[in-house]
């Protein structure tokens, strides 16, 4: 009795193909991808978009990896227009197609990119941080003054999609996350409008405990599984 | 024995991180940053029990994964597989940088490529040359109870200690304290004081390599290299 009814109550979670990922990331999308350096990238859904190449997208991840890892191929392919990370170092070609013009590029305090992210998935207004006060970061920012304290107001990023990478998922779509793979990807999984979930592996509902859950599966839109 | 394996070692930049290993507390939590500053992990006194702290979210980590050990889900800040010792936590980034910015964080080491005499850093970018960018330097920089930098004294015969940053600022924060191969200095708000020199390296050969003005510390000794007890 219970049983039928949570299965008409729960909804379950499309298992995507590639082709419908390469279907619903058009010209000129928003796109946060998690990873750190490569680690807890989704690399199978960034080798569906280099194929597919979708052009002048905006890529929102905390660093461009290196050329011909993880997120550094969208950058080899010259697939987006506009970046915002807190770190190009590792990635000779992001700084070149910078520093030649064809790439906006935003540098972001590490923290501040994390909590920009965070506040857009929370519904929050901005962030206050004492981060990058007296820098280049801070010129075009708007200082706020809060009991004789001066912070600097950054503003929360939201995306057309959310990219991430997690390690279990069961059909509900409840994620869990892997050691370093984490970084970026929780919190992105809450700021993206439809967000697609590349997983190292499917386990059956109810196998992840509730309170080991990073991320609830409401948030998620699609998962696909890592090829191994 | 151990004398001459020690002078072995000692190239600029094992010299520097092995200084600033005595800087370290037991029960401190350290970050250390890419490049030079990770090498501070070799040279931890025995006696000295701190946890480290890696940005892209975990507290508790060990020695480099040995080949053929590697967790490719378990990296340092620079994507380099390592290990973790019992009692480690792992989390995300947001908590990571709330942990740095919310003052949890006791010491951090980070490289530089220009401290001034004020005892601020630039280490984000060479504007039209090189854009590195700041990762989460500027964070630590506003969080960290302590802020050591650790770099060579000169680049290609220039000093990187200089009178004032022509290069943009990390902070306005001042560090506390700058480790390079020949000195130690602290900056104060009377401006750079010198603590400390290099085995072998003369005041003089000091003033010639460095840009700055500083104050000379009447007590001013040699580095100290090595902590009592540890081996």
């Amino acid at each position: 009795m219970l049983a039928t009814f949570l299965l008409t109550r729960l909804r379950m979670k499309s298992i995507c193909h590639a082709e419908d990922v390469a279907n619903l990331i058009t010209d000129g999308s928003s796109l946060l991808v998690g990873g750190f350096l490569g680690v807890g990238c989704p690399d199978r859904l960034v080798d569906i978009l280099v194929q597919r190449a979708p052009k002048n997208l905006t890529l929102i991840t905390n660093d461009t990896a290196r050329p011909g890892l993880g997120v550094g191929k969208l950058i080899d392919a010259k697939l987006v227009r506009k970046l915002f990370a807190s770190h190009i170092g590792t990635n000779p070609e992001t700084q070149r197609q910078m520093l030649a013009g064809e790439l906006a590029v935003e540098l972001v305090p590490q923290g501040t990119l994390v909590e920009r992210i965070r506040a857009g998935g929370f519904g929050l207004g901005g962030v206050l941080t004492k981060t990058g006060l007296g820098t280049l970061v801070a010129e075009t920012k708007r200082k706020i003054e809060i009991d004789g304290e001066e912070w600097l107001l950054d503003t929360p990023i939201k995306a057309d999609f959310a990219l991430i990478h997690a390690h279990h998922a069961d059909f509900m779509g409840n994620l869990t996350y892997h050691l370093t793979a984490d970084n970026f990807n929780s919190v992105m999984a809450m700021a993206g409008q439809t967000v697609i979930a590349e997983v190292d592996e499917f386990v059956a509902t109810g196998e992840i405990p509730p309170d080991a859950i990073r991320t609830p599966g409401v948030l998620v839109d699609y998962i696909l599984e890592r090829r191994r | 024995m151990i004398e001459k394996k020690i002078e072995k070692s000692f190239g600029a930049k094992e010299l520097i991180a092995r200084r600033v290993a005595q800087e370290l507390q037991s029960g401190q939590l350290v970050n250390l940053g890419i490049g030079l500053p990770t090498l501070v992990s070799d040279y931890i006194p025995r006696n000295v029990q701190v946890r480290l702290e890696s940005e892209n979210g975990l507290i508790g980590m060990g020695a480099r994964a040995a080949a053929g050990f590697e967790n490719l889900d378990l990296t340092d800040a620079g994507s380099n597989p390592v290990t973790i010792l019992p009692g480690a936590a792992s989390f995300d980034s947001s908590m990571s940088f709330g942990l740095i910015r919310g003052g949890h964080v006791d010491v951090t080491v980070l490289g530089g490529l220009q401290v001034d005499s004020m005892g601020r850093l630039a280490n984000w970018m060479i504007p039209g040359v090189k854009v590195p960018g700041m990762g989460g330097a500027m964070d630590l920089l506003s969080g960290a109870k302590r802020v050591i930098v650790a770099m060579q004294h000169q680049s290609g015969g220039v000093s990187k200690i200089v009178q004032k940053c022509n290069l943009p600022l990390t902070s306005i924060r001042r560090v506390d304290l700058i480790v390079t191969d020949l000195a130690v200095f602290q900056p104060t708000d009377r401006g750079l004081v010198l603590r400390e020199f290099a085995p072998g390296v003369t005041i003089d050969i000091i003033r010639k390599a460095t840009e700055a003005s500083f104050e000379l510390d009447p007590e001013a000794h040699e580095m100290r290299l090595e902590s009592k007890g540890s081996q």
